[in-house]
């Protein structure tokens, strides 16, 4: 098998809280690989840790109050990017590794054209020339879909609608053909029919471009539309990881068979939704042992208590966090109305 | 048939400006007792302003509204204050809608004192009864809107709405900003509750899976116009207007083998201060009969497809897509 692209291992990031309530563990201990040209989605709930984990790949954690622990490894092309020095970082940032954020308004930056925004990236890192760079940001627009490249390239972000700024924002992180593209709810803030627009494009830019994408959502609709594999995150752990049509078809975790079974479908008839009861728990106390116990329907004594590792279960790179994996017997058959 | 608990007739707001915004550009619509009719649309559909409208939280521009037959903006004060105990909206954002200096309590408290619901020495059982029925511990009363979660919020939301036992309630995106294990515990909350207290709903949603889950009828906005509107068994199954089509095709299924046929819209909604021509649609069509017509003569909601229940406003929507 291929090499992975990025290996995260054991990623610990904890930030101490303002009012003395203890470290909020928003990701602890987590673990992946992402591999070359594949769509790799996390999922999961706020407060799951899924954007910190993506925020921490490019060392973006504001700190304070936030730190990555040592003993975290997040390895891209078998470089260390958490002892990296400074410039050798912002090397790699922006370069290789690209991120689009959810809110396109707050990450771009009010004052300066699309263009100029753009641009700069390819003038830091690829050393072109203003002129050159212009002509780069538009073939970029262009790329991703915008009406009118060449005049668009002067236009300033509030002149363009939420569709259109995604655009701007995910032609900034192409501009220099990174070989992986973080995309943290790249379509969250965007109505339906702009979001299918937005997916099109990103298809078809992974098509055109081979590049990886570490697309991070909460929407299980998106996740198996758009990804080849999947990472299922609760209360700052992996709690299952499997090919996409594996973890769909077969879930192991209760935490990911509740998440299906509470999202509207549109080819369901007017039912009630099977939801999970009780709420996310508090990053800065996380349930002993298993930490869905509280909410799992199946958990027993075991569960409250030793908190279970990844478990391999089913077909080759299927595990889940969940001591049900070695004992299916304890499963309970799911009530027929609840 | 009995008269319709709401009865929206030819309902128009314009927001000042040059040109003005058609926010709500002429909308009929009735509800009758203990159902829910889905509203549905994107950013700018005027699916909210609608829904405010129609509670008379802001004043038409032109239209009417009877609520159980009562003409909504010929009330006077008094009268319309009497009225605002029968209706009842719940919004988007619990946090934005609750005072963050008042206990739960309190804000439940305040309703059922302005209308002299409950006796002072009643008062306290009956704040522990609503905040029961919403599926909160009596406890949560000392508590602060900062110190509950999401779901919590937009409970203490619904419980204030029942405080004055209306009999209908416009649910304002109620759970767009919930995570989906919540969402769906207040999804079921909504439809135990208008079981139980036979509640009419005006739910407003841009998500057209969680309409699904809890509406009767549906009704889907454009700029300010419904372009369809049927049995949500209907709409759902036989779409007739392009765009719910469009829309129902860009719903993002939870299923990686479901064979995706996505009709991708080009461009974008346009604001509805510059409506286009004729159908307010036309620009963004992916119909293939579309032609003159469509940008000249704005398209009347009629029946369609042999349904008298099932109306669009498309002069193609016989013709397959």
């Amino acid at each position: 098998m291929t090499e992975p692209l990025l290996r995260v291992r054991d990623l610990q990031t904890y930030f101490v809280t303002e009012r003395g309530s203890g470290t909020a563990r928003a990701v602890d201990g987590v673990s992946f690989d992402l591999y070359p040209g594949e769509t790799l989605g996390i999922v999961g709930e706020s407060g799951c840790g899924k954007t910190v984990t993506s925020l921490s790949i490019l060392r973006l954690i504001p700190e304070p109050p936030g730190h990555i622990r040592p003993g975290s490894l997040i390895e891209f092309e078998g470089r260390n990017l958490l002892t990296l020095a400074p410039a050798e970082l912002r090397a790699i940032r922006g370069n290789q590794i690209a991120m689009v954020f959810q809110e396109p308004m707050t990450s771009l930056n009010p004052v300066f054209t699309v263009g100029d925004q753009i641009a700069e990236a390819a003038i830091i890192h690829q050393h072109l020339s203003r002129k050159a760079a212009r002509a780069r940001a538009i073939e970029m627009l262009t790329l991703v879909g915008i009406p009118d490249p060449a005049e668009t390239v002067d236009h300033y972000p509030h002149q363009l609608s939420g569709g259109m700024r995604q655009r701007v924002m995910i032609a900034m992180a192409l501009v220099c053909h990174p070989k992986v593209l973080i995309a943290d709810e790249p379509t969250t803030a965007l109505d339906v029919t702009i979001q299918a627009q937005i997916l099109e494009l990103l298809d078809r830019l992974q098509a055109e471009l081979g590049m990886s994408v570490l697309l991070i959502t909460h929407d299980l609709g998106v996740v198996a539309g758009q990804a080849d594999r999947v990472v299922v995150m609760y209360a700052g752990q992996v709690v299952e990881t499997a090919a996409t049509t594996e973890l769909f078809d077969r879930p192991l975790h209760p935490y990911t068979e509740g998440l299906m079974a509470a999202v509207p479908r549109i080819d369901a008839p007017k039912s009630r939704l099977q939801a999970i009861p009780g709420q996310v728990p508090a990053a800065t106390a996380w349930p002993s042992g298993c930490r869905f116990h509280p909410r799992c329907p199946h958990a027993w004594t075991k569960c409250a208590n030793e908190e279970p590792p990844l478990l391999e279960g089913g077909d080759g790179d299927h595990t889940a966090r969940c001591w049900l994996v070695q004992e299916p017997g304890r499963r309970k058959p799911r009530p027929e109305t609840e | 048939m009995t008269a319709p608990l709401l009865d929206v007739q030819n309902l128009v707001k314009h927001y000042p400006g040059r040109p003005p915004v058609r926010a709500v550009d002429g909308v009929s619509l009735t509800i009758a007792a203990g159902q829910t009719l889905g509203l549905v649309g994107e950013s700018g559909s005027g699916k909210s302003t609608l829904g405010r409208t129609v509670l008379r939280l802001q004043e038409p521009t032109a239209g009417r509204v009877l609520f159980e037959s009562e003409d909504v903006f010929a009330l006077a004060r008094g009268p319309l204050r009497a009225l605002r105990r029968r209706m009842q909206i719940v919004f988007q954002d619990p946090y934005s809608s609750l005072n963050p200096r008042m206990t739960v309590g309190r804000t439940l408290r305040e309703p059922l004192e302005i209308h002299h619901l409950a006796a002072p020495a009643q008062m306290e059982a009956r704040v522990a009864a609503l905040l029961d029925e919403v599926g909160l511990d009596a406890a949560f009363a000392a508590r602060y809107p900062h110190e509950l979660s999401g779901g919590q919020r937009q409970r203490v939301g619904i419980a204030r709405a029942l405080s004055v036992e209306p009999r209908f309630i416009v649910c304002d995106e109620p759970v767009s900003a919930l995570d989906v294990s919540v969402q769906a515990q207040v999804l079921n909350l909504l439809a135990d509750l208008q079981q139980k207290r036979r509640l009419t709903y005006l739910f407003i949603a841009h998500d057209l899976a969680v309409v699904r889950h809890i509406a009767d009828q549906v009704a889907v906005m454009y700029l300010g116009r419904i372009v369809e509107r049927a049995p949500a068994a209907a709409i759902y199954s036989g779409p007739r207007h392009p765009y719910t089509r469009a829309l129902l095709s860009a719903v993002p299924d939870p299923n990686p083998r479901a064979a995706r046929v996505r009709i991708v819209l080009s461009g974008d909604i346009p604001s509805p201060a510059h409506p286009p021509s004729g159908c307010p649609f036309h620009p963004r069509c992916p119909h293939p009969k579309k032609n003159d017509r469509c940008r000249t003569e704005a398209p009347a909601l009629r029946v369609v497809s042999g349904n008298p229940a099932h109306f669009a406003a498309c002069h193609f929507a016989e013709q397959p897509m």
